[in-house]
């Protein structure tokens, strides 16, 4: 199952050229682009590892790029996501986040209905990824 | 000037493509404002014009090759290295050579790190904020300290080499530093000389010159030079280009600012004076000969 987090999910997977673009926008609007990666592909996962520091003060998109494939190199087979944090006042926060290289194969998820009291059930997804241990489990 | 607007056909209009991109305007501005440096100015021309004949030959798809663009400007001090550096981009930036047109100009301390493991993340972050202009490494032979073999200076050397090669189209390196270092450094680095496309030299600027770039810098300013002390300051040039650490137009400029200093200095002496607004721009002979460098010339004559 294909997750879809963050903007553009919908659509097809987003070429370099087309990643290129957006960070091109991005830093146009001044905004700094992170890139972090990640192999819990659960919403809830707030906090992804980030990949250097987010890169301020750039001018072209190539130097995100750069980073972008040196990720890809190390972590090829999971998610990485970019995002575009504005450090405006008032905003001081992320614009636009967007995933950029998914693994191979993505499991999906399974729902897990919790019986309780009475005949109350409580839901919770579990990727049937993160049942192998960090770092294996998209082989 | 889009590439896309372009019609294909197969004859090009040479005029209009060179006032299409204004680098005529960027040239002729370089001929007034930088005087002297005519060997830089011939040389900039060429590249201007080759790299104009490349972007048609682009357009007209034959061929598809980024041009190497890096280069090294070797000159002694103050003689216009990094002024030229800013021109460079401005050109490469309208042919469309490089996409923003930034200039961002490094030395040796923003490369290289200071414990393992901190330089290439630092070479990195000055490469990613360059990308789409132009980096300029000043004095870029401190990145090679033969002396000491395990300097980390070699792997700033390495990353930037590798992104020269791989990256051409993002980004246009340009080396500077003074001639007789920068021969040492491209000796022990092959791999940089043969990367660069480009070795210019800049020449020391004659005293006709100086004087020059001097009567420009203070019409800049607002300033100039009563007769006296257009006189008093041919001279100081010649005295001051036979001592030593001088650094061309940097030293003049230097100079300058002295004698403004000094030229307040004496208006302000006198409160009870009612100063025109010539009073206020010009330098007289005496700010001049103040100068520290006649003193030599006066201990001399005297011991004649």
């Amino acid at each position: 199952m294909r997750i879809t987090q963050g903007c553009f999910s919908f659509l097809p997977d987003l070429t370099d050229e087309q990643i290129s673009r957006q960070v091109q926008y991005c830093l146009e609007n001044g905004w700094a682009v992170n890139i972090e990666f990640t192999d819990d592909p659960h919403p809830r996962n707030n906090f992804w590892e980030m990949w250097g520091l987010p890169m301020f003060d750039l001018r072209d998109a190539a130097g995100v790029m750069m980073e972008l494939n040196q990720c890809r190199k190390a972590y090829g087979n999971s998610y990485i996501r970019l995002s575009a944090f504005d450090s405006s006042h008032g905003w001081e926060s992320v614009r636009l986040s967007f995933i950029v290289n998914r693994p191979k194969e993505e499991p999906g998820f399974h729902l897990e209905r919790h019986e309780v009291a009475g005949r109350n059930i409580r839901y919770t997804t579990k990727s049937y990824a993160a049942d192998r241990p960090e770092g294996r489990r998209y082989g | 000037m889009d590439m896309d607007t372009a019609d294909m056909t197969d004859t090009v209009n040479l005029r209009e493509e060179l006032e299409a991109v204004g680098i005529e305007e960027i040239l002729t501005q370089l001929d007034r404002e930088l005087i002297g440096l005519v060997p830089v100015k011939t040389r900039i021309r060429e590249i201007a014009s080759l790299l104009l004949i490349e972007r048609i030959r682009k357009r007209l798809n034959l061929t598809s090759e980024v041009p190497t663009l890096h280069m090294s400007f070797t000159g002694n001090p103050g003689t216009g290295k990094t002024t030229v550096a800013l021109r460079i981009a401005s050109i490469l930036h309208r042919l469309g050579f490089v996409r923003r047109g930034q200039v961002v100009s490094v030395t040796r301390d923003e490369l290289v790190g200071q414990y393992i493991g901190h330089t290439a993340p630092k070479t990195k972050e000055v490469l990613k904020k360059a990308m789409g202009g132009v980096l300029f490494i000043d004095e870029a032979y401190y990145l090679h300290r033969p002396d000491n073999e395990r300097d980390y200076g070699q792997e700033a050397i390495e990353i930037l080499l590798q992104v020269m090669e791989s990256q051409r189209e993002d980004l246009v390196v340009i080396l500077a530093g003074y001639g007789d270092r920068m021969d040492k450094f491209f000796a022990s680095n092959p791999g940089f000389r043969s990367r660069i496309a480009h070795h210019i030299d800049f020449p020391d600027y004659s005293e006709p010159e100086l004087l020059a770039i001097a009567e420009l810098m203070l019409r800049d300013m607002n300033y100039k030079f009563s007769a006296d002390a257009r006189e008093a300051f041919i001279r100081y040039i010649a005295l001051r280009k036979t001592q030593p650490l001088f650094s061309n137009a940097r030293s003049i400029r230097n100079a300058l600012d002295r004698m403004r200093l000094r030229q307040a200095n004496r208006l302000v002496a006198d409160l009870d004076r009612v100063l025109t607004a010539d009073d206020i721009m010009s330098l007289e002979a005496s700010d001049v000969l103040a100068s520290r460098v006649f003193l030599r010339e006066r201990s001399t004559a005297g011991s004649a």
